[in-house]
C-alpha cells in the first residue's frame, strides 16, 4: 500500500505533520463508532466467559465466576477437537511451507510465459468462496470413491495455505538484492550451499510468519472442512455444533476466548516479523 | 605471457528478431596479468554486461571467455577463479563483518579459528581493524566498500572485477578511495578489472582503458592514447571535452573530413598568423580554466583557458591558435 | 602477507555437478521448482473443480440414489425452478445490500485513516481495524448471536433507551424481521456487514492514500467547499477501492451458509442449499450444479469491478 502522494509533492511542499488537518467532529465520530463496533462484539465474548449464568445469554449477566473455565477443563470433546484441528494445522502448515517457498522461489523474480497464470492458480482456492472450494473437493473424494478421513481435511487446508506463505515468500524475495547470491557465488559456494548460508537465513522470518498465519488460517477455518470431514470435529466443527445447538453454554463462551487466544497469537506475531516487508504508508 | 582475461568474439544478445538487443556485440580483448584494466563507457553500452560475463552471472550468447588460459565461458561463478566487489557491495546483512569476509573459506571448508585470523589479515589491510564483530548495517559506505573488498581479496582471486565501486561515495571521499584502490593493486599485483562511466577516474587510475559504446569496444589503449589520440568520433567526445569537425570546416582548418582539437590545445592570440577568427558567445568559469564558446565562420569551437590568461568578455573578437600536431585526423563516422 | 593459507580442492562430487547442471539450464531448475506446487494444483485443486463440473452433468438414479455418470441437463434444468431461484435472487440481494452497507459504514473510516491519521495513530488504527479479522469466523458469529438473543445486550439497550417499540416494529416487517434479532433476515444482514466491514475498510483507505494531498487542495483552491471536494475529486478516485472491496464483501456473502443457518429464519440461501444437497440427501450432481451458480454470478461481478478499476486498487 505505498502511497504515490509523497512522488506528487513538490520540492519544498509542506511537511507531511502539516498535511494532517484536524478531521471534522462528524467524520472523527464516525470513523470511531464504526471501530467500536467492530470491537464489541469481542469485548461481550470475554465477558460472558465469566458470566455466572448458564441457561440463557441474558445481559447483563447476573454474576462473575471463573468456575466455568474448570468445567470446559474436563470436557473430553473439547480437548478431542483441539487436537485434531492442531494436528491438521500442523499437516496442512508444513505442507504449504514446503510447496508455497517452492513456488515462491520460481516466480519471485523470473518472467515467462504462464508466470500470471500459475500465481492466479495458487490464490484461486482463498478467492473463490470456500463453498466452491468445499463442493469440489467433496465431488473429487465422491467420484474417486475416497472415504472422509484425517487426510481429507489436510489436503483441503493444505491447498489454501499454500498461497499464504507464497505470499510472504514472494514478498521476502523480492525485496531480497539479487546480488546477494550473485556473491555468495562468486566467493565459492555453489547453488545448494547459497541456498543454506545465504537464501534461506533472508527468508527465515518471513517463512516463519506465513507458517503461523497458514496455521491461524488452518486452525479456524470452518466451510471447506464441513465438507471434507465426514464425522470427524475438529475445534471450528465442535463451535459450530454448539452454535447450531447449544449444549452447555458457559463452556461454550470459555471455548470461544480460548480459540480468540489460539487464533490471535500467532497472527499477531506473523504481523510483526513482516511488518518491514510492506512498504509503510506515510 | 598468458593474458589474465581474454575476450574471444564475445557477444550478449537479448530477446529476438525486432526487439533483439545486442547488449555486447562481438568484442576482443586481452588483459594482461597485473594490469589495472578500466572498462569505461556511459550507461548500457555493454561494459557491465561484459563484467558480468567474466564474473560468470551472465552467459554469453557466442564466443569464449578465457582466464589465466582457461576456457571458463560456461562456468559458475563459484568454478571461477575470480572475485566481484559489486556496485551496492552486496554484504550479507545477517552474518558479522568478519564472518562477511571470511565467507570464501568457510565454502571451501577452512576451520573456523584459521578463517577467523585471515579475514582479521585482510580487515588490516583494507585499514578496518576491529570491525570484525559488528553488522554491515553499523558500518557506514565507505567503510561497507572496503569491507566487500576484503572479502572478495580473501582467497587471491586472479582477477578482481569492480563494478563501479566508487559511485555511491561523495566527492572526497571518491577521491580518497581512488589513491587507496591503486595502491592496493600495486601491493597485491592481482589484475584489477574495474568498471567506471566517469572518464576522469578511468584516466587517473587505469594502466589501460577499453572504451565501449553500444555494445561495441572501441578502442583499446593507455589513457594518453586514448585521450589523445581517440580512434573514433565518439571516443574523443566521451574522453574529455572536444572540437569535432567536420565537412568544410574540417578540410579548410584541418585538411582532413574529420577530425578532433582539444579546447586546451587552442590559445589566444593576435590576428598575424591566426588559424581561426570569431566571437565570444559564452564564458564559463570553472576556477583552474575558463571555457569560452567561440562562433567562428559557421561552425562553434570550444576554448579552454588557463587561469593565468586574462578572459575576453562576451561579443568580443578574439583569434585562434594552435599546432599542428595539436589537430588529429578521426576516422569519418 | 602472512604465508599462503593451503585451501582444500573443490569438491567435484554429486552436488557440485548438480549445481552446475541447474546453473547453466535456467529452465531445468525452473522446472524442478515448480514441479511439485503444480503437480499438487493440478491434481488436486483442478482435479476437484473439473469433478465439480463433471458431476454437474451427472444425475441421480431415482431407484438406487446413487450417482448416474451420464450427461445429463436435469440438473440445470432444476436450477430454473421457482423454489431454487428464490434462492439465488435472495442471496444475490443479501450481497448486494451488504456491499452497499459495508461500502457506507467503511468509507468513513477508510476516509479518516487515510486523510486524519499518520505514523503510530494510523498503525494502532490499522491493528484496530484487522484485529477483528484475526479472531476466529465463528467466534465473532458466536458473539453475535449473544449479542443478538432475545435477552441479549441489543435488546437490554433498547429497553435502557425506551426503542423497545422501535425493535418490535423491524422484526413485525414482512421480508426482513423474524422471531427475534437473532433468526431473522436483519440479523443476519448485520452479522454479514460486521464481518466484512474490514475487508472493505482496507482498499478504500489504500485508494484515498493514493489521491495526491494536491488534488485536494487544487480543488479547494478553485472554489469548491468540503462536501463538493468530497463529491467530484475524491469519491470518483476512490471508486477503484470501494470496487476492490466491494469483490470480497460480495463474493463472500455469496457463498456463506453458516451465518445464515445459525442467524436466519429458516429461508434457504444458496449455500445452505448446496451444503445440504451434498451431505444427507447425496445429491452431489445438483449441489455441484448448484454452486456453479454464485461462480457465474461472481464471475460476472469481477469483470464488471475490473472494469471500475478494482483489480489495479487489490
Amino acid at each position: 500500500m505505498r502511497s504515490e502522494a509523497g512522488t506528487h509533492r513538490a520540492a519544498g511542499a509542506r511537511p507531511a505533520a502539516a498535511r494532517r488537518e484536524r478531521a471534522p467532529r462528524a467524520l472523527a465520530l464516525a470513523a470511531w463508532a464504526v471501530i467500536a463496533f467492530l470491537h464489541v462484539p469481542l469485548a461481550l465474548i470475554v465477558l460472558y466467559a465469566f458470566s455466572a449464568e448458564d441457561k440463557s445469554y441474558v445481559f447483563p449477566p447476573p454474576a462473575l465466576t471463573t468456575q466455568w473455565f474448570a468445567v470446559a477443563w474436563e470436557r473430553e470433546d473439547v480437548w478431542r477437537a483441539i487436537r485434531l484441528s492442531f494436528e491438521v494445522a500442523a499437516w496442512a502448515t508444513s505442507i504449504a511451507l514446503v510447496l508455497g517457498t517452492l513456488a515462491a522461489a520460481a516466480l519471485a523474480r523470473t518472467r515467462f510465459f504462464g508466470r500470471d497464470a500459475i500465481s492466479l492458480l495458487l490464490i484461486l482456492p482463498i478467492a473463490l468462496p470456500g463453498i466452491i472450494t468445499g463442493i469440489a473437493l467433496r465431488s473429487a473424494y465422491h467420484t474417486l470413491d475416497i472415504p472422509f478421513s484425517f487426510w481429507t481435511i489436510v489436503i483441503g487446508h493444505a491447498t489454501f495455505c499454500v498461497v499464504v506463505v507464497y505470499n510472504n515468500a514472494v514478498a521476502r524475495l523480492r525485496r531480497t538484492s539479487p546480488s546477494l547470491i550473485e556473491a555468495s557465488m562468486d566467493l565459492g559456494a555453489d547453488g545448494f550451499q547459497t541456498v543454506r548460508y545465504v537464501i534461506l537465513p533472508q527468508l527465515g522470518s518471513a517463512l516463519l510468519a506465513g507458517g503461523l498465519l497458514a496455521f491461524a488460517l488452518s486452525f479456524d477455518e470452518v466451510i471447506v472442512t464441513t465438507f471434507t470431514a465426514g464425522q470427524q470435529t475438529t475445534l471450528p466443527i465442535w463451535m459450530l455444533q454448539e452454535l447450531i445447538r447449544p449444549r452447555q453454554r458457559p463452556v461454550t463462551n470459555v471455548v470461544a476466548v480460548i480459540i480468540i487466544a489460539l487464533t490471535f497469537v500467532p497472527i499477531l506475531a506473523a504481523y510483526w516479523l513482516t511488518r518491514s516487508d510492506e512498504a509503510p504508508s506515510r | 605471457m598468458t593474458a589474465a582475461v581474454t575476450l574471444d568474439s564475445v557477444s550478449c544478445v537479448f530477446g529476438h528478431g525486432a526487439s533483439e538487443v545486442r547488449a555486447v556485440d562481438d568484442v576482443h580483448l586481452a588483459i594482461e596479468p597485473g594490469e589495472f584494466f578500466t572498462l569505461l563507457g556511459p550507461s548500457g553500452s555493454g561494459k557491465t554486461t561484459c563484467l558480468r560475463m567474466i564474473g560468470g552471472f551472465t552467459l554469453p550468447t557466442a564466443g569464449r571467455i578465457l582466464i589465466g588460459g582457461e576456457d571458463v565461458t560456461l562456468r559458475p561463478p563459484y568454478a571461477r577463479p575470480v572475485n566481484t566487489v559489486f556496485q551496492d557491495y552486496a554484504l550479507f546483512p545477517h552474518m558479522s563483518i568478519r564472518d562477511n569476509v571470511a565467507y570464501a573459506l568457510m565454502v571451501k571448508g577452512v576451520d573456523k579459528p584459521g578463517r577467523g585470523r585471515r579475514a582479521d589479515e585482510m580487515l588490516e589491510l583494507v585499514r578496518l581493524p576491529g570491525v570484525g564483530d559488528r553488522r554491515p548495517a553499523q558500518l557506514s559506505g565507505g567503510q561497507r566498500q572496503r569491507v566487500a573488498l576484503a572479502r572478495a581479496l580473501i582467497s587471491r582471486p586472479q582477477v578482481l572485477l569492480l563494478d563501479e565501486p566508487l559511485g555511491a561515495l561523495d566527492l572526497k571521499l571518491r577521491e580518497q578511495m581512488q589513491v587507496e584502490l591503486k595502491a592496493l593493486q600495486r601491493e597485491l599485483g592481482i589484475t584489477f578489472l574495474f568498471i567506471t562511466h566517469d572518464q576522469h577516474e578511468a584516466l587517473s587510475m587505469s594502466d589501460r582503458i577499453g572504451v565501449f559504446n553500444s555494445g561495441r569496444l572501441e578502442q583499446v589503449g593507455t589513457p594518453h592514447a586514448v585521450y589523445n589520440t581517440p580512434a573514433t568520433r565518439f571516443v574523443a567526445q566521451f574522453v574529455g571535452a572536444a572540437n569535432v569537425l567536420e565537412g568544410d570546416a574540417a578540410r579548410r582548418l584541418a585538411g582532413a573530413d574529420c577530425a578532433m582539437l582539444r579546447p586546451e590545445r587552442i590559445a589566444l592570440g593576435p590576428e598575424r598568423d591566426a588559424r581561426a577568427s570569431g566571437t565570444v558567445t559564452e564564458v564559463q568559469y570553472f576556477g583552474a580554466f575558463t571555457r569560452l564558446r567561440v562562433a567562428s565562420a559557421g561552425s562553434a569551437l570550444q576554448v579552454d583557458l588557463p587561469a593565468t590568461t586574462i578572459a575576453p568578455s562576451g561579443g568580443a573578437t578574439v583569434h585562434l591558435h594552435w599546432d599542428d600536431g595539436a589537430v588529429h585526423r578521426l576516422a569519418a563516422a | 602477507m602472512t604465508a599462503t593459507l593451503a585451501l582444500p580442492a573443490p569438491p567435484a562430487g554429486l552436488r557440485r555437478r548438480a549445481s552446475d547442471l541447474l546453473y547453466t539450464r535456467r529452465g531445468l531448475l525452473l522446472l524442478l521448482l515448480l514441479a511439485p506446487p503444480l503437480l499438487w494444483f493440478g491434481v488436486v485443486y483442478l482435479g476437484s473443480l473439473f469433478a465439480l463440473l463433471a458431476n454437474a452433468f451427472f444425475g441421480l438414479d431415482d431407484f438406487t440414489g446413487q450417482v448416474r455418470r451420464e450427461f445429463t441437463l436435469e440438473n440445470f434444468r432444476a436450477l430454473a425452478d421457482g423454489a431454487n431461484v428464490d434462492v439465488a435472487r435472495r442471496t444475490i440481494l443479501m450481497a448486494v445490500s451488504v456491499t452497499a452497507a459495508c461500502a457506507l459504514l467503511g468509507f468513513p473510516v477508510a476516509y479518516y485513516m487515510a486523510r486524519h491519521a499518520s505514523g503510530a495513530k494510523k498503525a494502532a488504527l490499522y491493528i484496530a481495524v484487522m484485529l477483528p479479522l484475526w479472531s476466529s469466523y465463528l467466534v465473532r458469529l458466536y458473539a453475535w448471536k449473544l449479542l443478538l438473543a432475545k435477552e441479549g445486550a441489543i435488546s437490554w439497550l433498547a429497553a435502557q433507551t425506551h426503542t423497545t417499540w422501535l425493535l418490535d416494529a423491524l422484526l413485525a416487517l414482512p421480508a426482513v424481521g423474524g422471531p427475534s434479532l437473532s433468526f431473522s433476515t436483519l440479523g443476519t444482514f448485520i452479522v454479514f456487514v460486521y464481518m466484512w466491514l474490514p475487508f472493505m475498510i482496507l482498499p478504500i483507505m489504500a485508494a484515498i492514500e493514493r489521491i495526491p494531498p494536491s488534488f485536494v487542495e487544487a480543488s479547494g483552491d478553485l472554489g469548491a467547499g468540503p462536501a463538493t471536494t468530497l463529491r467530484r475529486v475524491i469519491l470518483p478516485l476512490a471508486m477503484p477501492g470501494v470496487a476492490a472491496g466491494s469483490i470480497f464483501t460480495f463474493s463472500l456473502t455469496l457463498g456463506d451458509y453458516i451465518i445464515p443457518q445459525v442467524i436466519g429464519d429458516s429461508t434457504l440461501y444458496i449455500g445452505q442449499v448446496v451444503y445440504k444437497q451434498q451431505g444427507v440427501a447425496g445429491n452431489i450432481p445438483f449441489a455441484a450444479a448448484f454452486s456453479l451458480v454464485p461462480i457465474a454470478v461472481i464471475g460476472v461481478y469481477l469483470w464488471l469491478a475490473r472494469r471500475q478499476g478494482a483489480f489495479d486498487a487489490l
